[in-house]
């Protein structure tokens, strides 16, 4: 049972960062109805981004752990959000009237690019930080000695993700650019004749999933300690398994989706194997597209001729 | 990197424009790489993380992004805004339909010459079967993408399976390369059914990251299952293929002691060549034959249209599984051949990588167009032997090109193909007209 109840933690936390990475992928597809793949590859830059930052911010003889932390979180979100607001200037505007699997293959192609560039730029080894965060908090301890621990590291990650979560959903329930967002969900073409910039709002849409992406990136770069150019890849398909599992184009699905994923991976490999973690992870994807294709909170497509 | 030009609705007109677009874009570049290249990490010894600055680097960026802006920004002003009407002369037009239909027969003739003309050119033949291969590779694929509109994103699977079927089979229980190779190819179309039976009621791109999935699927369980298939350490010595029996080496059996001709590694080779030769065009000759047969128009309706395909009594289903089976099978014959060439295989092989060059490979050909794919194949190999120095390079240079392709030409090099069925007269479409399938 504390062995379970230690598994859940771990789950919760590795969910937090997926369902970040999941919700770039929902609302760019709900907006403009494409696989951003790179999405991925946007993550990995943001955790290289936060490595570098915190290398520069020690290295200038700051001491203050939340004031580094902070500085590290801004930067790190500005320039990954830089970083996709670039890529669909370059790799997807130019396809958006194309047929369908052009932006999927052009995004493909942006995949490749950028994970080569961070191996290019920053070598391929992986680059290990020392921990920042460091104690817990113990929770539980059983008579034969297992002890249920909760990081501080994994309550911030938890914290973060929810005030996150909090800030997003206002942005789009409440806000000019979320009514902007909705509307270009629903119908380009009206909400254009309507006076919505339907450009700028799309951009702002990679924008701000770049942003958490960053934020995914950094959450990563503290709980594990380390990145590598090639991260982007698997967490990428387990996020955008999770997107789908919650419904593509929900955004408290891409949420749900991204915890489950994250519990099921632990659960995976605590019970079963390590080694199979990641077919666990893909058969999930495999099956719930199966049986499930509108995923948990997803709504049915209708197809139009 | 290059950095977008800002201005893609109105041309900007004028040099103060001009320079402006130039240095917005220098500054966009500047943020985008102050960190990622104006900085090197890199995990000393002791496992500490070191850093160092890179300012020249740095700057060189971005003064290449400056110039490359300005000179995309004149080029536009050049070409003209997009869309602009380019009349071809019809002499011209007349040349290039001439040039389009002895094309293809010229480089037959050509490649069935390859290894008369390049002989004592050992590198050269082993680059004419690379690509050799991935012309067969592309012409699979091309009947799941190109003919019945599928996007396969884990095409490596069915590539991998045949491998492994024929490495295992040949190590474990010595059988002929002949034997296993329709082998190979019957369990990859076994496992095309199986992946696709449940899969093909998807839509476009969740079809395309569940084949991607299945694929990383596939590479996993090779590496994992260490019994089986030895894991990260993959299979080695495979058989090589013989002649119908007889093999290619020294020994008194060997054909070139029966012939009475002097050994030379040079035969095997040469036998290697005419083999994958053969694969290619078999997969070339079953699918044009193919696509005269119903299920071959059934796949090209697929393509255009689904919603009028199943108005039409197609089953849809079925016709993908075919066309998913028959892709499928094509790739595990190439991958038998692939494990018999090298004698080693690994998961390493196998990798998502792999899929996207084909699928590359397929979409520069014009989807659709046999001719485009082999041309498609040549260019991309070739491309990629030409930045065999800069290893590191090489994938970034592939990442850009697949993007820049996309922009500049989504339909691919061979954007026109004959159709199957015509009333009368066959009138080439344009692939602007075609729009793929949605299943």
């Amino acid at each position: 049972m504390d062995y379970f109840a230690q598994q859940l933690i771990n789950g919760l936390v590795l969910g937090s960062i997926y369902g970040l990475i999941a919700i770039g992928y929902t609302m760019v597809y709900g907006i403009v109805g494409m696989i951003n793949f790179a999405h991925g590859d946007v993550f990995m830059i943001g955790g290289f981004i936060a490595l570098i930052t915190f290398l520069i911010l020690i290295s200038l003889g700051l001491t203050a752990i939340p004031l580094i932390l902070l500085v590290v979180l801004l930067v790190s979100m500005a320039i990954t959000a830089l970083y996709g607001w670039t890529i669909e200037r370059i790799a997807y505007r130019p396809l958006r009237h194309s047929f369908r699997l052009a932006p999927m293959l052009s995004a493909i192609g942006m995949s490749f690019v950028l994970t080569n560039y961070s191996q290019v730029a920053q070598g391929a080894r992986v680059k290990p930080i020392p921990p920042f965060i460091t104690g817990g908090h113990t929770l539980h301890e059983s008579p034969d000695g297992f002890v249920i621990q909760l990081s501080n590291i994994q309550i911030m990650v938890v914290i973060t993700t929810i005030v996150l979560l909090a800030i997003f959903t206002w942005l789009v329930s409440s806000t000019r650019l979320g009514r902007d967002m909705r509307a270009c969900e629903q119908d380009q073409t009206m909400a254009a004749l309507l006076g919505v910039n339907v450009d700028r709002t799309i951009s702002m849409t990679f924008v701000i999933g770049a942003a958490l992406a960053a934020v995914a990136g950094l959450m990563y770069l503290l709980y594990y300690g380390l990145v590598d150019f090639f991260m982007g890849f698997v967490a990428g398909i387990k996020a955008f398994t999770a997107a789908v599992l919650g419904g593509i184009g929900s955004l408290p699905g891409a949420m749900l989706g991204g915890l489950a994923i994250g519990l099921i991976e632990t659960f995976w490999s605590a019970y079963f194997s390590v080694e199979y973690k990641d077919v666990a992870a893909f058969s999930i994807l495999i099956v719930v597209l199966i049986f499930m294709p509108t995923g948990l909170l997803g709504r049915p497509e209708v197809e139009k001729v | 990197m290059t950095a977008p030009s800002t201005h893609t609705t109105k041309p900007a007109t004028g040099i103060a424009a001009l320079l402006k677009t130039a240095v917005i874009n220098a500054l966009i570049a500047l943020v985008l790489f102050s960190l990622m290249v104006g900085i090197r990490t890199e995990a000393g010894s002791d496992g500490q993380l070191t850093y160092w600055t890179r300012f020249g680097e740095l700057a060189s960026l971005v003064a290449a992004v400056f110039g490359g802006s300005i000179v995309i920004e004149l080029l536009r002003q050049w070409i003209g805004p997009a869309g602009t009407e380019r009349l071809v002369p019809p002499a011209l037009q007349k040349g290039v339909s001439l040039v389009g239909r002895y094309l293809a027969p010229a480089l037959l003739i050509f490649t069935l010459l390859v290894p008369v003309i390049f002989y004592n050119q050992r590198y050269i033949l082993d680059l004419a079967i690379l690509v050799l291969t991935y012309v067969m590779l592309g012409w699979g694929l091309n009947v799941v993408v190109g003919l019945a509109g599928l996007l396969d994103l884990g095409y490596v699977a069915f590539y991998a399976v045949g491998a492994y079927s024929y490495a295992l089979l040949a190590t474990n229980f010595g059988w002929s390369f002949w034997i296993c190779l329709p082998l190979a190819g019957i369990l990859a179309a076994f496992w095309g059914v199986l992946l696709g039976f449940p899969v093909l009621r998807l839509r476009g791109d969740y079809l395309a990251i569940v084949t991607l999935a299945f694929g990383e699927i596939i590479r996993l369980v090779l590496i994992n299952w260490q019994d089986l298939t030895g894991g990260p350490n993959g299979v080695s010595g495979i058989p090589r293929p013989t002649l119908f029996g007889i093999p290619l080496d020294r020994s008194d059996d060997g054909l070139a002691a029966k012939l009475g001709i002097e050994y030379s590694a040079t035969h095997r080779i040469v036998f290697l060549f005419y083999l994958i030769l053969a694969l290619a065009l078999l997969t070339n000759w079953a699918t044009i034959r193919l696509r005269r047969l119903p299920i071959g128009r059934a796949w090209e309706a697929l393509r255009e249209d689904e919603v009028a395909c199943r108005a039409l009594g197609i089953n849809t289903t079925t016709t993908k599984l075919t066309a998913f089976a028959t892709g499928a099978m094509f790739g595990g014959f190439a991958g038998a051949f692939f494990a018999t060439r090298q004698g080693f295989i690994s998961p390493e092989s196998f990798t998502f990588q792999e899929s996207a060059l084909v699928l590359a490979i397929v979409v520069l050909g014009g989807m659709g167009s046999q001719l485009g794919v082999a041309l498609a194949a040549l260019a991309m190999i070739g491309g990629f032997e030409l930045f065999r120095g800069l290893e590191t390079y090489r994938m970034l240079v592939f990442g850009w090109a697949m993007v820049l392709i996309m922009i500049w030409r989504p339909r691919g090099l061979v954007g026109h193909r004959a159709p199957t069925v015509y009333l009368k007269k066959a009138q080439a479409i344009s692939s602007d007209l075609v729009k793929e399938g949605h299943g």
